[in-house]
C-alpha cells in the first residue's frame, strides 16, 4: 500500500481536500462533514490529513483526532480495495452473525478491523444495516449479501478473488 | 444586582444568585459535597458523577456542579441513595485506577484516595483489569500516566483553556483516554509545558519530572559547589505545601530551609529579574528609537516562548532577546560569579527554583548551554525539605546569600502577571525621560486575562497590553497580526495569572482551590513585598550597579548580549 | 409555488395513486383515467435493493420497451414491509403481489401479466395471497397487512420516492397548506398536544409539551431536528419512512419550524443509510425548487429550509443533546440537562428534536385531526407504532399497528409465528435500552407505559423474537457488548460501568460464575440506572435486569450448574459421539475444523465400522459435526 506520509497522498487528492476544506469552513459544525469528505479522497484519515483539517480549521490536531476515534466510520488505517463489513445488529446477531464473521476472518486469515497483506480485502463489523429481513448479512463494498451460511462465504470471497485476476 | 434564589440544602435555608449549581449553594450553606471532575475556572461538565444529590423537581440524582437551583428547591446531599451511588462511583474508578498509592507522589494528596478512604470503598470490590499503558517520560517537565488517569478532563480542560490543545480526548467507552493525537508523546506533540495540566490534575496521572535525586548526588558530591537561586514567586507559594494559609510570603524561612539541606548557597532570583528589565527595557528603548521590529514580546515565560516557536514562527522577531531571569542567572553564575571567585564552571551546580515545569524544559534546551543544571518545582522543593526532615513552620527567617540578595520591588513582581510590564515601564520610564517619577502602574495589575494602557512618556505615546493564559496570548498575537491590535511592548506569561499559579506551583486540595482566589492571593504577597522595598526600580539596587560595573559595562553591550540574550527557533508543529 | 399550484399538482396525480389504493374493481375503473393500462411498483428500499431489486426494474424496463409496452407505469417506491420476501413486485389495478422476483421471473410476468389481455402469473404470487382455491386475495386482505394500521408508513410503497409530485398527489404539503393558510402557531401545538402524540424515539415524551417549550423560550433563532441516527440494531422503520416518503419528513419539521418560530432545522442521518441520504438531498432539492422549503413557502411570508448532516457511526447520538454536540462537529457526547434543548439545544439555541416516525404522523394528525389520532391506541399512547419484526419469526419486516395491539397479534397474526416448529421464549423490546418479554406476556397489550410496566420499552420499535435456542445470559452478553462499545465514555457509570456489566456476564457465560455475582450485577445496574448521565447509561442494565428478572433461574443454571439449557454458551458445553449410534462414515471427523475427531477401535453392534470419539481437549465446539452427523450420534451436553 502506497501511501505518502509527509504530502497529503497525490495532488489531485490534496487539490481536493483543500477545496472541501475551503467550501466548508465557514459553515458551524463543519468538522465532521469534511472528516467524511477526506475519508471519501482518501480511504481513511492518515496523520497529514488531519493535520490539514486542524489547520485549515484553525483547531487542534487533537480536537480533530478526538472526533475521528469517536465514531466508528472513520479510519485510522487504510482499508482493503474490497470492504468487508459484517452485520453484528441483533437481528442478524440472532441468526449466527458471529459465526459468518468467524468464516470470513478464518478464510482470510485476518481479524476483524485488520486489512490482507495484498490489500485486497479488509474486515470490518457493523450495526444493523437495516436489511434484518435478510439477515445474517455482510457487505462487500456496497453490495450486500443476505441469507448467509458459514458455507457461503467462500464462494462469494473467491468471486473477488477471481475478479481482480 | 442578579436576582436571588431561596433554597434548602439539608434544610438549612440559603440565598444565592439566580444561574448558581447546586455546589455553589452548598458551599455557601457550608455543605460538603464532593466532586472530581470540576475545577473551579477550568472545568465544569458533570461527567464524574461524584457530586450527585437529591434535589425536589428533578427525576432521580442530578450532578450539583452543574444543576443550576431554582426557587424552593429542596436539596439532600447525604441520602442513603447518594452515599451508595458516591461509593459505587468511587468503586468503579478504582476498578481501573492503578493502585500504587503507597509511593505514588500525590499519595495523601489525591483526590480519589481522600474520597475512597471517606466513603470507606473496597478497592477491590470489582475485579479489574490489568491492562497497562506504558508511562510517558518523554518530555524533560511533565510525566504522564495514563493508568492513573480516571477520565475527569480537567487537564484537557486546561491544555484547551490554554489554546494549546496536545492533549484531548481520544476513543469512546471503557477505551476513552486522554491523549495527543495518534497517540504521539509529549515531547513530539503541540505541549508547551507549561504544567496547568499538572495542577489540575485531581490524581497522580500527571507529574513533573522530578529531578531531585540530581540535586541530593549533587550536595553529596565533595567536589561540587551547589547554589540554589528561587524564582520570585516560589517565595508566595511554598508555604501552601506546610499548611500556611494561601498568600503567605516566606521568603525567610525558605531560604534557611534551603540552607539547611546541606552546603548550598541561596540566592534570590529577583536579581536577574531586575537584570532582565535593565536588558529589556533598553531593547526596548533601542527598538523605540531605531525603529526595530515592534511590537515588542516580553520573552521571559518559557511556555510562551515556545508556543510562538510553534504556532506563530512568523513573530519569532517580536520576541525581546533576552534570556529569562532563571537562564541570565545561570549565565551569571557560570561566567561571571565563577571569574570572581575563582570557581571552575564545571565545578559549580547551579539549582533554580521556579513555579513552572516549562522552565525545566528552557533549562535543557541547547541554546542555553546547560548553565543551569538543574530547575527544581516549588513542589520539589518542598519535598527535598520533608525528605531532610527540616520543621518549616518553626524555622527561623533568613536572608539569601551575597552578592546576590537585593533585589528590587520591580524584580519581585515579576511572579504575578504585569509585574514585568510595571517593572519595565519604571526602568524604561526613566530611561527615555529622566525626570519620570511614577513607579506605580496600576493599570496592569491584577488577574483579568488581558490589561491594557497607554502611557506618555517623554511626548510619547507608549501603549502596552499584558496578557496571561495562552488563550488570551493567541487574541493578542492574532489581533497584531491582522492589524485590530496596536501596541509597542506585550508581557505574556503562559500561566492564567502568571507563575504564582504556574504549574509547578502546590497542588492544592480542591476543597482549597475550588474556593479560593489562589491567583490574587498569592499575587498580593509579592505586590505587598514590592511596596516595601526601598528600592522599587531595577536600576537602583547596588547589585545591578556591581553586575554592569563590573561586567557588562552598560545594558545591551556586546558582553550583556553574549551572557544576557538568547534566539529562538522555528519549531512549526500542527 | 402557490397553494393553487399546488392543488392542480395533486389534483392531477391523483388518480394515479387511487388505483393504488382502492379495492381491484374501483381501481380498474379509476385506472382507465389515468392514461396507463398498469401500474408496476418494485420496491426500491434497503432490503428489497440487497435483493436486487435494481436488476428487478432494469430488467423490467427494457423487456417494456424491447416488447413496445408504453402504456405501463413503473414506479420505484419505498419499502412495502415484508422485507424477507424482496425483490417485491405489485401490478396494479389488479394489486397483484409478486415476491422474490428474479430477471427471469419479470420476463414471464410481461410477456403473461402486463401484455394486453395479460394476467395474473400464480405461482408467482406471495403467496398468502393466493387462496387453496385458486382465487386471489388482496394482499391488504392477508395476515400480514390485515391487522395493520398504516398512518405512518401510509405512502411507503404506494408512491414513488423520487417524485415530489406522487407524494403531493398522497397528500404530502397538503398540511403545510392547511397550517400556513388558516391555523396560527398556537393551533398547530394544541393540535398536536391534543392528538396525545408521544416521541416515537424512546422516551415517549409528547410531542406537543416539546413544542410549546421551545415555543415559548425567547431568541429569533431556532431550530428543528430530525433525529434519523437510527441506531437501535434491528429497527429500520425511520430508514423505511426516509426512504419510501422522505417529503412527509420535511413537510412536518416546516410545520413545527412555523409552530416553534424556527427558519432552520437539520435532518441527522446515519451515514450507513446511504439510500435514504440520496432520496433525501433529492426531496430537499425538488422541494426548495417547488418553493416548499426556502423564502416565502406557499406565499405565506413564512421561511424555512433544512439541511442533512450525516452520522458517522456512534450510537450514543441518537440521544439528544449528544445528536447536537455532534451537529455541532464534536465528539458525540451528551451534556447534562437542564438546560434543556427546549431553551439551550443545538449552537445553544431552542431546539426541538423528533425522530422521524413521530414527524411522519403530523401530517395525518394536521389533516385529520386531533379528535381521530386520539381515537386510536391505549388511553395513554395515542396512534400507531411501526415496529421491526426480526428474530426467530417467519414474517421479518415492518408492521404498524395501533398502540395496544397484543404481542401474540404481532408475532403470531401478523408475524406468522415461528419458524422451523421452535418455541418461542421472548421477544425483546426496545433494544439495548429495553428489555425481554417472556412468554407468560405474550398477551400484553403493548404502549409505551405497558412495556415500561414489564421491565423493558418501546425504545424505536425493534422487536426481536426469540425462541428456544437463545440463550437469555448471552442476549444480555451481546446488548452489554453493544452498549459498553457504543458508551461515549463521558461519565463514569457508563464508562466502566457497562465494562465491569460484561464482564460479569463474561464469566458466568464462560461457566466461572460464583455466587454473589448476580447481587453484584444487580448493584451495579441500579446504580447505572441512578447516576449515570445519559439514558445509554440510565438503559444500558435494562436487558439484564429485566431478564434477571424473568429468567433468573437461567442465569442461576449457568453459575451453580454449569450449564445453558440453550446449548449457545460455548464454554458450557461438550461434545461427544454416541458410539452406539456412530456408524463410522467419518464425516464428522472430516469436517472437524480442528481434527478434534479421530476413529476408535470400537465397533457398535450391527455397524460395520468403528466408531469415532471427540477430543475434548481439542474441541473447539463450534458443532460442525453435529450438524454434518446424519445418524443423531453427536450430542451435545
Amino acid at each position: 500500500m502506497e501511501h505518502c506520509e509527509a504530502k497529503c497522498g497525490t495532488a489531485e487528492q490534496e487539490k481536493a481536500l483543500e477545496a472541501v476544506i475551503e467550501a466548508s469552513r465557514s459553515t458551524p459544525g463543519c468538522l465532521m462533514h469534511i472528516l467524511q469528505e477526506a475519508q471519501g479522497i482518501y480511504g481513511y484519515l492518515p496523520m497529514p490529513v488531519q493535520k490539514k483539517i486542524a489547520e485549515g480549521l484553525g483547531i487542534s490536531l487533537s480536537e480533530v483526532y478526538g472526533v475521528v476515534t469517536f465514531y466508528s466510520q472513520f479510519s485510522l488505517n487504510p482499508k482493503g480495495k474490497n470492504r468487508i463489513s459484517v452485520c453484528l445488529g441483533t437481528a442478524c446477531y440472532v441468526k449466527g452473525s458471529d459465526k459468518i464473521l468467524e468464516e470470513v476472518e478464518k478464510e482470510l486469515g485476518i481479524k476483524c478491523g485488520e486489512c490482507t497483506a495484498d490489500g485486497l480485502f479488509s474486515i470490518d463489523s457493523c450495526r444493523c444495516v437495516g436489511a434484518c429481513g435478510l439477515a445474517p448479512v455482510m457487505m462487500i463494498g456496497d453490495e450486500v449479501y443476505g441469507k448467509l451460511t458459514p458455507d457461503k462465504v467462500k464462494g462469494i470471497l473467491d468471486s473477488y478473488k477471481e475478479a481482480n485476476k | 444586582m442578579a436576582k436571588m434564589i431561596n433554597l434548602k440544602i439539608n434544610n438549612i435555608p440559603v440565598s444565592v444568585p439566580e444561574g448558581s449549581s447546586v455546589l455553589d449553594a452548598a458551599r455557601k450553606a457550608g455543605v460538603v459535597i464532593p466532586t472530581l471532575c470540576y475545577l473551579k475556572d477550568v472545568n465544569c461538565v458533570g461527567s464524574c458523577r461524584m457530586c450527585l444529590v437529591e434535589a425536589t423537581g428533578a427525576r432521580g440524582l442530578v450532578a450539583a456542579c452543574v444543576y443550576p437551583v431554582s426557587e424552593g428547591m429542596e436539596v439532600q446531599t447525604n441520602t442513603e441513595k447518594v452515599r451508595k451511588s458516591r461509593k459505587m462511583t468511587l468503586e468503579l474508578l478504582l476498578s481501573k485506577h492503578k493502585k500504587e498509592c503507597l509511593a505514588c507522589e500525590r499519595a495523601g494528596n489525591c483526590e480519589l484516595q481522600r474520597l475512597s478512604i471517606e466513603y470507606g470503598c473496597d478497592p477491590n470490590y470489582f475485579a479489574g483489569d490489568e491492562t497497562r499503558h506504558p508511562i510517558d517520560d518523554s518530555a524533560p517537565y511533565v510525566v504522564r500516566d495514563r493508568d492513573k488517569c480516571i477520565n475527569c478532563m480537567r487537564c484537557v480542560a486546561a491544555c484547551n483553556k490554554q489554546a494549546v490543545g496536545a492533549i484531548g480526548a481520544i476513543d469512546r467507552g471503557y477505551a476513552a483516554h486522554v491523549g495527543s493525537a495518534f497517540e504521539m508523546d509529549l515531547m513530539s506533540s503541540v505541549c508547551v509545558g507549561c504544567g496547568q495540566c499538572v495542577v489540575a490534575c485531581p490524581v497522580g496521572a500527571l507529574k513533573e519530572r522530578s529531578t531531585v535525586d540530581c540535586v541530593w548526588d549533587a550536595i553529596a558530591d565533595p567536589k561540587k559547589k551547589v547554589v540554589f537561586f528561587t524564582a520570585p514567586s516560589v517565595r508566595a507559594t511554598l508555604g501552601e505545601a506546610f499548611g500556611l494559609p494561601v498568600g503567605t510570603n516566606v521568603e525567610g524561612k525558605m531560604v534557611a530551609a534551603i540552607r539547611r539541606l546541606g552546603n548550598v548557597e541561596v540566592f534570590n532570583m529577583d536579581v536577574t529579574a531586575d537584570l532582565t528589565i535593565m536588558e529589556e527595557a533598553a531593547e526596548l528603548v533601542n527598538r523605540i528609537q531605531t525603529g526595530g521590529v515592534m511590537p515588542m514580546f516580553t520573552s521571559c515565560c518559557p511556555g510562551w516562548v515556545k508556543f510562538v516557536e510553534q504556532k506563530y514562527p512568523e513573530m519569532i522577531p517580536h520576541l525581546s532577546t533576552c534570556k529569562s531571569p532563571q537562564e541570565m542567572f545561570g549565565g551569571l553564575l557560570k561566567t561571571y560569579y565563577c571569574e570572581k571567585n575563582g570557581i571552575d564552571p564545571k565545578d559549580l551546580y547551579v539549582v533554580s527554583v521556579i513555579p513552572c515545569t516549562a522552565k525545566k524544559y528552557e533549562a535543557s534546551r541547547p541554546e542555553m548551554g546547560g548553565e543551569v543544571d538543574t530547575a527544581l518545582t516549588t513542589r520539589e522543593l518542598a519535598r527535598m525539605i520533608k525528605t531532610a526532615g527540616i520543621d518549616f513552620n518553626s524555622l527561623p527567617e533568613e536572608a539569601f546569600d551575597n552578592p546576590f540578595a537585593t533585589c528590587s520591588g520591580g524584580g519581585t513582581i515579576f511572579g504575578a502577571s504585569g509585574g514585568v510590564m510595571e517593572a519595565a515601564l519604571r526602568v524604561a520610564a526613566q530611561m527615555l525621560d529622566g525626570s519620570f517619577e511614577v513607579v506605580d502602574f496600576k493599570e496592569v495589575r491584577g488577574t483579568q486575562p488581558i490589561k491594557e494602557a497607554t502611557y506618555k512618556i517623554a511626548g510619547k505615546t507608549v501603549r502596552v497590553a499584558v496578557a496571561s493564559g495562552l488563550a488570551n496570548a493567541k487574541e493578542i498575537i492574532e489581533g497584531v497580526k491582522n492589524g485590530t491590535r496596536h501596541y509597542d511592548f506585550i508581557e505574556i506569561m503562559a500561566c492564567p495569572g502568571g507563575c504564582v499559579n504556574g504549574g509547578g506551583q502546590p497542588t492544592l486540595p480542591d476543597s482549597i482551590r475550588n474556593s479560593t482566589e489562589l491567583k490574587s492571593l498569592r499575587a498580593a504577597a509579592l505586590y505587598k513585598s514590592d511596596k516595601k522595598n526601598g528600592y522599587r526600580r531595577s536600576s537602583e539596587t547596588p547589585v545591578i550597579k556591581m553586575i554592569y560595573d563590573e561586567y557588562f559595562g552598560t545594558p545591551n553591550s556586546e558582553k550583556a548580549h553574549k551572557v544576557l540574550h538568547t534566539h529562538y527557533h522555528e519549531d512549526k508543529r500542527i | 409555488m402557490t397553494t393553487k399550484e399546488l392543488d392542480a399538482i395533486r389534483a392531477q396525480k391523483q388518480q394515479l395513486i387511487d388505483v393504488r389504493r382502492l379495492v381491484r374493481e374501483q381501481a380498474e375503473e379509476m385506472a382507465k383515467h389515468t392514461g396507463y393500462r398498469k401500474q408496476v411498483l418494485v420496491c426500491g428500499g434497503t432490503g428489497c435493493t440487497s435483493s436486487h431489486s435494481k436488476q428487478v426494474i432494469e430488467h423490467l424496463e427494457k423487456t417494456l420497451k424491447e416488447m413496445n409496452i408504453d402504456d405501463v407505469l413503473v414506479v420505484k417506491t419505498g419499502c412495502f414491509g415484508l422485507c424477507t420476501l424482496g425483490p417485491i413486485m405489485i401490478v396494479y389495478p389488479e394489486g397483484a403481489f409478486y415476491a422474490q422476483m428474479t430477471p427471469e421471473h419479470v420476463e414471464t410476468v410481461v410477456r403473461q401479466h402486463l401484455v394486453k389481455g395479460g394476467s395474473i402469473v400464480k405461482e408467482l404470487l406471495f403467496k398468502d395471497t393466493l387462496h387453496p382455491d385458486g382465487s386471489i386475495t388482496p394482499f391488504a386482505e392477508t395476515p400480514f397487512y390485515k391487522k395493520q394500521m398504516r398512518i405512518a408508513l401510509r405512502n411507503c410503497g404506494v408512491i414513488a420516492a423520487e417524485d415530489i409530485e406522487e407524494a403531493i398527489a398522497a397528500g404530502d404539503y397538503a398540511a403545510i397548506e392547511k397550517v400556513l393558510t388558516s391555523m396560527t402557531p398556537d393551533d398547530v401545538i394544541k393540535e398536536v398536544l391534543d392528538s396525545g402524540l408521544r416521541g416515537r424515539g424512546g422516551a415517549g415524551f409528547p410531542t406537543g409539551r416539546k413544542w410549546s417549550f421551545a415555543k415559548a423560550s425567547a431568541g429569533d433563532v431556532k431550530y428543528v431536528c430530525c433525529n434519523a441516527d437510527e441506531g437501535d440494531p434491528g429497527a429500520f422503520m425511520d430508514r423505511s419512512v426516509l426512504e419510501g416518503d422522505p417529503h412527509c419528513v420535511l413537510e412536518a419539521m416546516t410545520i413545527a419550524g412555523y409552530a416553534i418560530g424556527a427558519h432552520q432545522g437539520y435532518i441527522y442521518v446515519r451515514a450507513e443509510y446511504p439510500i435514504a441520504v440520496e432520496r433525501l438531498k433529492i426531496a430537499i432539492g425538488q422541494a426548495r425548487k417547488y418553493g416548499l422549503l426556502g423564502k416565502n413557502i406557499l406565499g405565506s411570508g413564512f421561511d424555512f429550509d433544512i439541511d442533512i448532516r450525516l452520522g458517522a457511526g456512534a450510537f450514543v447520538c441518537g440521544e439528544e443533546t449528544a445528536l447536537m454536540t455532534s451537529i455541532e462537529g464534536h465528539r458525540g457526547e451528551p451534556r447534562p440537562r437542564p438546560p434543556f434543548p427546549a431553551v439551550k439545544g443545538l449552537f445553544g439555541k431552542p431546539t426541538i428534536l423528533n425522530n422521524v416516525e413521530t414527524w411522519a404522523n403530523i401530517n395525518p394528525i394536521i389533516m385529520k385531526g386531533a379528535k381521530w389520532y386520539s381515537s386510536i391506541g391505549t388511553e395513554r399512547s395515542k396512534g400507531t407504532k411501526v415496529f421491526a419484526l426480526g428474530g426467530k419469526i417467519t414474517n421479518v419486516g415492518l408492521v404498524e399497528v395501533p398502540m395496544g395491539t397484543t404481542l401474540r397479534d404481532i408475532i403470531y397474526e401478523i408475524g406468522g409465528g415461528i419458524p422451523n416448529g421452535k418455541q418461542f421464549k421472548a421477544a425483546q423490546t426496545g433494544g439495548p435500552s429495553g428489555g425481554c418479554i417472556p412468554a407468560s406476556l405474550i398477551d400484553t397489550p403493548i404502549d409505551f407505559d405497558n412495556l415500561v410496566a414489564i421491565g423493558s420499552m418501546m425504545g424505536s420499535g425493534g422487536l426481536i423474537v426469540l425462541d428456544e435456542d437463545s440463550c437469555m445470559v448471552d442476549i444480555s452478553k451481546f446488548y452489554l457488548e453493544f452498549t459498553a462499545d457504543e458508551s461515549c465514555g463521558k461519565c463514569t457509570p457508563c464508562r466502566i460501568g457497562t465494562r465491569r456489566l460484561l464482564d460479569l456476564l463474561t464469566k458466568i457465560t464462560e461457566g466461572k460464575g460464583e455466587d454473589g455475582d448476580i447481587e453484584k450485577i444487580e448493584a451495579l445496574a441500579e446504580h447505572m440506572k441512578a447516576s449515570s448521565l445519559c439514558a445509554l447509561g440510565q438503559s444500558a442494565p435494562n436487558p439484564i435486569l429485566s431478564t434477571l428478572h424473568h429468567f433468573r433461574d437461567e442465569y442461576e443454571d449457568h453459575i451453580k450448574n454449569h450449564h445453558c439449557t440453550a446449548g449457545v454458551c460455548k464454554a458450557l458445553l461438550s461434545y461427544s459421539i454416541d458410539k452406539e449410534k456412530c456408524i463410522g462414515c467419518g464425516l464428522c471427523a472430516r469436517n472437524c475444523p480442528v481434527s478434534a475427531i479421530t476413529r476408535t477401535d470400537y465397533t457398535a453392534p450391527g455397524h460395520k465400522l468403528a466408531s469415532f470419539a471427540i477430543d475434548p481437549a481439542k474441541c473447539i465446539k463450534c458443532g460442525v459435526c453435529m450438524t454434518n452427523c446424519k445418524f443423531k450420534a453427536v450430542e451435545r451436553k
